[in-house]
């Protein structure tokens, strides 16, 4: 499904390039921590994989399509089809959860009853069917990473890209998080999740990619982070 | 779905800018105001024009007994009279209508002019002279039939209208044109204001743009927000703008001045109206331009 093919990024006016040939493949329905310490090009991985970013050389391709090559005004489009979740959930702080929810809906036209079917749906997927109507200060910060989550996966996107996503959150509501994202996953969504929390990768046995100076240092199956010595 | 979810963002970036919104509706109103009164003074001055110059016309003076001219010796004599008036209609089509004005008649229409003025008493019966009063096919022509009658012996001099009314309007012009530059310069203020008003609300709502672009809204979804808010301003500050020119043509032109001034022929409610979908129209294309040019370079597509 996603194909990197000796892909490197070199930001402008740097010295260095964040990623460094990197190849990579990730089939439909995989689960992928992307992990390595701070600065070693996880969410720049991630940028080309959304289309923020496009690679200095090499392709990035997703379902086959070269997304480097994509027209911009193609881009919504293909935004479309993968959800996103960031370290700072990004909610918009004067809308319900259920407004939140539904503006993934609503940016990208959806009528007013399939939110009203859907949001609801999702809501109590993540566990959130309470406090639809409670504003992102109300909620803790594992509840308004679930809102985040709910948002994502509202559309059904095939591909979820997570960057960091329990890296505000304390170890237990990391937990419920991880639970969640495994629950999505395996409805065939495929999952590319950067992290850099030991503890979390060592439990959930996932197939791990690790960068260091944005080159893949290792890429184990059912992988425990501690191997390399972190 | 769509315009609701628009309409609740547009109202919701115009009350989060409020301060900002009030400057760009004045703003707007203010540069439109102007460019309707510089396009009001113009159909002010061709109503003005068009009315006078229908009504022009050359007198042709005679000579009275103490005429200096050096085609006069002493007062026209009727051999004279009668060739003036036999070139005058000989300058036909050019020449439309003749009507002779004598003495007598002169210091009448002189009195009703000037009823109640001091300087009746100055003016003796006779001190007026006799004259054809000549409307011509175009007042451009002039030049042509003064040609051949001002060496005509009894011509004492040939007074042109036109050329007093020109003056007058060259003043008015100068008005419009100084208006008109005016209003450039305040939109061209409006067009900043605009542009600064769009930059700063984007980077207020970077935030949701940039959650807009990850679940993939498009570039025209993005940004009609807040193209929309300015277009909201432009329509409020151009509905001010209107509402001044027609206050101005009811209040002040059809209450004191045509009242008073009933010689002058003033600009009728259609030609104000005419105005106002200009008025509309530059508010709104401004609005769309100013904005999109800067959203295209702050929000990244
Ligand atoms: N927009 C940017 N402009 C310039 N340099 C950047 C930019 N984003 C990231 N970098 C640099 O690229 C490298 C990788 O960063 P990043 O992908 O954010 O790593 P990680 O997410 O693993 O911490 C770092 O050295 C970082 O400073
Ligand atoms: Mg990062």
């Amino acid at each position: 499904m996603i194909r990197f093919d000796h892909v490197s990024k070199q930001y402008k006016n740097t010295n260095r390039p964040a990623l460094n040939d990197i190849d990579l493949t990730v089939e439909q329905g995989d689960f992928v921590f992307l992990v390595g310490s701070s600065g070693s090009g996880k969410s720049s991985l991630l940028r080309l994989l959304q289309r923020e970013e496009i690679p200095t050389s090499g392709t990035v391709s997703v379902d086959g399509i070269d997304i480097g090559k994509l027209a911009n005004r193609k881009v919504p489009a293909f935004r479309r089809t993968m959800g996103i979740v960031f370290q700072d959930f990004r909610l918009l702080p004067n809308r319900t959860v259920f407004d939140n929810v539904a503006f993934g809906m609503e940016v990208i036209g959806q009528s007013r009853s399939e939110i009203q079917q859907r949001v609801p749906e999702v809501l109590e997927l993540v566990g959130l069917e309470e406090k639809e109507k409670r504003l992102p200060t109300e909620l803790s910060g594992g509840e308004q990473q679930r809102v985040a989550l709910a948002r994502a996966f509202v559309n059904q996107p095939r591909l979820l890209l997570a960057d960091e996503p329990t890296g505000n959150l304390d170890p237990s509501t990391s937990v419920g998080i991880m639970k969640l994202l495994d629950r999505i996953n395996r409805t065939g969504t495929t999952i590319l999740m950067a992290t850099h929390d030991v503890a979390i990768v060592d439990q959930m046995r996932k197939r791990i990619v690790q960068l260091d100076a944005g080159r893949i240092v290792r890429d184990q199956e059912r992988g425990i982070y501690g191997h390399t010595g972190f | 779905m769509r315009t609701s979810f628009l309409a609740r963002e547009v109202s919701g970036g115009l009350r989060r800018n409020f301060t900002m919104t009030l400057a760009l509706i004045v703003s707007v109103a203010v540069s439109l105001t102007l460019f309707g009164t510089a396009l009001l003074m113009r159909s002010q001055v061709d109503r003005m024009k068009g009315y006078w110059y229908d009504r022009i016309e050359v007198s042709v003076f005679l000579c009275g007994p103490n005429s200096l001219a050096y085609t006069c010796t002493g007062a026209v004599t009727d051999s004279q009279r009668a060739a003036i008036k036999a070139e005058l209609v000989s300058l036909k089509p050019t020449v439309q209508h003749i009507y002779y004005e004598s003495t007598t008649e002169a210091f009448k229409r002189f009195k009703e002019q000037f009823k109640g003025s001091s300087i009746l008493s100055q003016v003796g019966p006779d001190a007026l002279p006799e004259s054809f009063r000549v409307k011509l096919d175009d007042p451009k022509n002039f030049d042509k039939i003064a040609s051949s009658l001002k060496s005509m012996q009894g011509v004492e001099s040939i007074q042109d209208q036109r050329k007093l009314l020109e003056r007058f309007f060259q003043i008015l012009k100068g008005l419009q044109t100084f208006a008109l530059a005016v209003a450039v310069a305040m939109l061209f203020v409006t067009v900043l204001l605009v542009m600064n008003t769009v930059r700063v609300a984007a980077f207020a709502r970077r935030r949701e743009t940039s959650i807009m672009r990850a679940v993939g809204a498009s570039n025209a979804s993005i940004r009609l927000p807040f193209i929309m808010e300015a277009v909201t301003a432009a329509v409020f500050g151009a509905a001010l703008a209107s509402a001044s020119l027609i206050a101005f043509k009811y209040f002040v032109i059809d209450l004191r001045l045509a009242p008073k001034w009933t010689v002058i022929a003033w600009v009728t409610w259609q030609e104000v109206l005419v105005i106002v979908p200009w008025l509309f129209a530059v508010g709104i294309v401004t609005a769309v331009l100013a904005s999109g040019v800067t959203l295209r370079r702050y929000l990244k597509g």
